[in-house]
């Protein structure tokens, strides 16, 4: 018995037939997936077997053969457009439903940051830790990934969670998992990025949580981003514009994270990483009402490591939830 | 016996002046504005660059053969699928069936001497030869890296090869496209013989006509995007660059505005040609004739709505998302109702197995299944799974290879006989037919379980797990490939030993088998035919079948 099931083991290491399952998404994706299967099979299995019957049943027979015509059925026609219409209504609903769910993290997720490299994944997270092409998260805790690239397209691609998203340079995209699984699972760029695109892979380590407290806190000491964040904010004299109580030169910066603005453009936008982002490079086309146009660029004073310290240190200065509450 | 079919038969004493032999030599080939000898200009051309994207593919199975790469560096290898993907869609795919039997046939069908404007037809070869030699030179001087897709800011700011070059060839070669475009519209619009109204057309003009409103739309912005590319790579005009402002999601929008309506450039011309070997095969009126023409132009009109469904992880909206995913499941259903169509065709016929009919059943299976797989591509949740994995690979060329390719040799080989004079063998022709049918699926289908097991496309080198998959396709693409060298023997073989193959080896209806000999005179028909027949009028139930 034993070996026969070692042998079944090594021949699923050899000759897998299912990536491993191990998010929460994973196996709402690989139901829809099954069912796309079945559907799949269902039809090839339809028209092949009309096929060969067909070709069968009415070989040529004698070459003077004419058979008659058949005239085109119209309710034929609708059957195999309405049919088909139906089935793909069926998974545009389902498909649709289970991307809106996996395309919003919840509110309690622990963030963590990536930045993809010509050939490398540098992430950071919000405790101050860094790591390179390797993820260390706790299971069963929803992970919020924020992500950007420091030169070219990337895509940050975790087959085992299903969950992927291009890393693009000037930009931040997200996603969010949450590890169901303790394991060790594949990381890749799924961008073609360059020569070693198909190197740039690493390793997303799922450990339990007290495993990963402890991984944390073996880990070198440093300041958390938001920390980090707040030093740079004094050093590139930020903080000299952007006083807190609201009377400087600039707009206070406190609770201003996840809120509404209207631009002096007249367009409305939610303060997220990309509008802080937009702010600190391109300060002048996001300006708010009733602040000239005074602010400096940042272009090329800070890397894109410290603009997500710089945004962690905004997002720190308190959300409007908290501001309202108080 | 009427007059005209008892003059198509040549009498074996006084060799008839056709096409071929009218006028010898170079100049005579390269100065021609006949449009059978354009066809095959074309065809030589393009067979040149399916050799050469064939080889690209073939090095890439090689090296995937081991999971650290059993051939080259990943630079090279990077360099392998770039060039297999630029070649094989801009300089094979997108003119091979339009512009070598589109040429030789539409104005055969529609009963005309030759194209609209002869002068411009030949003038679109030039062009695409010309393209042709750009991204030949481009290839010799070192190569490109930027796959097919020409991303931006890798393709602008990153990529250290001829990308220029590449574009460029692109560029012109768009033209060719452009130019034949409008030659056909304007043929199909104004040379149709008397009689023949628009639906007593083959299905195949129908398919034309829609592939030639994808070319003068859609082919103007990939010019224009490709230009930009150039722009920003010379001068960082920052149209793309973030760094200056630019956008590098705009460039896809751009690109995947033409490069989506471009795979229904491939697949049209197929499903117009399957259009016809279905019906001639099985000695029946195709079955739903409106719908199945109706539907080539359904096609055409969504495929320009679709393109979004390339970038459901770029972060574009959840909306746009949802936008795109409803309109890529609407294009699926036109092709689901030809499917049916030609399958229904099929009942209660009289069908025979000849080469061509091989390769139409094999396409509507390769089809079928490349159709459905789209439909996993189309669903967001499990897009974001496989989207840029081996599964997006295998289900395109399932359709470009399993569906284009399939059609367009299917074409080759039931018009050979009306394109030379010549029969080809036709137990070699179906034991290559079902040569490519085996080796196709051993190459492409691992793909599909390679993909949702999570190997990303364009690695050079892999983990080891997916390794067993790989070698599988590697043995298929073996397979594959002596089953293209198969037929290019024996259609060489038979230009000099292929016995006379008559005005109509196959028994088939239009006006190319009916009132032109084989191989057809310079200018077509002794007389302009007048039609008084429907299209596929196997039963001989509709008007005279005889004029």
């Amino acid at each position: 018995m034993t070996g026969i099931s070692q042998f079944g083991l090594a021949l699923a290491a050899l000759i897998p037939i299912h990536p491993p399952a191990a998010s929460s998404i994973a196996e709402g994706v690989d139901q829809l997936y099954y069912f796309l299967t079945g559907i799949s099979i269902f039809f090839s299995v339809l028209i092949f077997t009309l096929i060969f019957y067909f070709m069968i049943r009415y070989r040529r027979r004698s070459p003077e053969e004419r058979p008659p015509d058949t005239h085109t059925s119209l309710a034929l026609e609708l059957t195999w457009t309405l049919i088909p219409s139906g089935i793909c209504a069926i998974l545009f609903v389902w498909a649709s439903m289970l991307y809106i769910q996996n395309s919003r993290p919840p509110a309690a997720s622990t963030e963590v940051f990536v930045i993809g490299k010509q050939w490398m994944w540098h992430i950071q997270h919000p405790e101050g830790p860094r790591e390179i092409d390797e993820l260390h998260v706790p299971v069963d805790e929803p992970i919020k990934v924020t992500i950007t690239s420091q030169d070219v397209i990337h895509g940050f691609y975790i087959p085992a969670f299903r969950v992927k998203k291009d890393a693009l340079p000037g930009r931040y995209t997200s996603i969010w998992f949450q590890a169901t699984k303790i394991g060790t699972y594949h990381l890749f760029c799924s961008e073609y990025c360059g020569a070693n695109h198909s190197q740039m892979i690493g390793q997303v380590f799922v450990m339990s949580r007290s495993d990963y407290a402890n991984w944390l806190s073996a880990q070198e000491k440093t300041e958390s981003m938001a920390q980090q964040g707040q030093r740079l904010f004094s050093q590139l004299g930020c903080e000299s514009c952007h006083l807190a109580n609201a009377t400087g030169r600039g707009p206070s910066l406190a609770g201003v994270y996840g809120r509404p603005e209207k631009l002096q453009s007249g367009e409305t936008r939610v303060v997220d990483e990309n509008l802080i982002r937009q702010a600190i490079i391109f300060p002048n086309s996001v300006l708010l009402p009733n602040y000239p146009a005074i602010m400096p660029t940042f272009q090329g004073q800070v890397n894109d490591e410290q603009l997500l310290q710089l945004i962690a240190y905004v997002k720190s200065l308190g959300a409007p939830e908290r501001t309202n509450g108080k | 016996m009427s007059t005209v079919t008892a003059e198509l038969h040549e009498s074996p004493a006084e060799p008839r002046t056709h096409y071929l032999n009218a006028s010898y030599g170079i100049r005579s080939w390269l100065l021609t504005t006949d449009h059978k000898r354009i066809g095959l200009l074309y065809l030589a051309t393009i067979t040149f660059m399916f050799l050469i994207g064939a080889i690209a593919a073939a090095l890439m199975r090689l090296q995937l053969i081991e999971p650290q790469g059993a051939l080259v560096q990943p630079e090279t290898y990077n360099k392998f699928f770039s060039i297999h993907g630029i070649v094989m869609v801009f300089f094979f795919l997108v003119p091979s069936i339009p512009a070598t039997l589109g040429n030789f046939l539409i104005p055969l069908m529609i009963g005309a001497r030759d194209v609209a404007f002869p002068k411009l037809n030949l003038m679109s070869w030039y062009l695409f030869i010309t393209g042709c030699c750009c991204m030949l030179y481009a290839i010799m001087a070192g190569g490109v890296d930027t796959g097919w897709t020409f991303y931006v800011p890798y393709s602008s700011a990153y990529s250290h090869q001829h990308v220029i070059a590449a574009a460029l060839g692109i560029f012109i070669a768009g033209f060719s496209s452009i130019l034949t475009g409008l030659n056909f519209i304007v043929t199909i619009h104004k040379m149709r013989a008397p009689g023949m109204t628009w639906f007593r057309l083959p299905l195949f003009i129908w398919s034309m006509y829609a592939t030639s409103v994808i070319f003068i739309l859609g082919t103007p912005v990939i010019a224009i995007t490709l230009l930009l590319l150039g722009l920003e790579r010379l001068l960082h005009v920052g149209i793309f660059d973030p760094r200056i402002g630019g956008d590098p999601l705009l460039f896809q929008h751009l690109f995947w505005f033409y490069s989506h309506p471009a795979v229904y450039i491939m697949i049209l011309p197929g499903m117009g040609v399957i259009s016809e070997l279905i019906p001639a095969f099985s000695r029946k009126r195709i079955f739903g004739y409106t719908f199945v023409a109706f539907s080539s132009l359904a096609i055409a009109i969504i495929s320009f709505v679709v393109w979004g469904h390339h970038m459901f992880v770029t972060g574009q909206s959840v909306y746009a998302g949802l936008i795109f995913s409803v309109l890529s499941f609407l294009v699926a259903i036109p092709s689901a109702i030809k499917v049916f169509n030609w399958t229904a065709t099929l009942y209660r016929g009289s069908i025979s197995y000849e080469a061509p009919m091989l390769y139409a059943l094999g396409f509507i299976g390769l089809f079928t299944m490349g159709g459905l797989t789209g439909l996993f591509l189309a669903s967001l949740a499990v897009d974001v799974h496989v989207n840029g994995t081996y599964f997006v690979v295998a289900h395109f060329h399932y359709i470009m290879v399993g569906g284009a390719v399939m059609a367009f040799l299917g074409g080759i080989h039931f018009w050979w006989p009306k394109i030379t004079g010549r029969l080809y063998p036709d137990l070699w022709a179906r034991f290559a037919a079902f040569t490519i049918f085996i080796g196709f699926n051993l190459t492409f289908f691992p793909q599909f379980v390679l993909g949702y097991l999570g190997m990303p496309r364009r690695y050079a080198v892999y983990p080891a797990e997916f390794q067993f998959y790989n070698v599988m396709s590697s043995a298929g693409a073996s397979i594959l490939g002596v089953g293209y060298v198969i037929p290019l023997v024996y259609l060489i073989w038979s230009l000099r030993y292929g016995p006379p193959a008559g005005p109509n080896p196959w028994g088939a209806k239009g006006l190319e088998w009916e009132k032109a000999p084989s191989p057809p005179p310079t200018h077509n028909f002794e007389e302009i035919p007048i039609v008084t027949q429907e299209a596929y009028d196997y039963a001989g139930t509709s008007g005279v079948a005889h004029v």
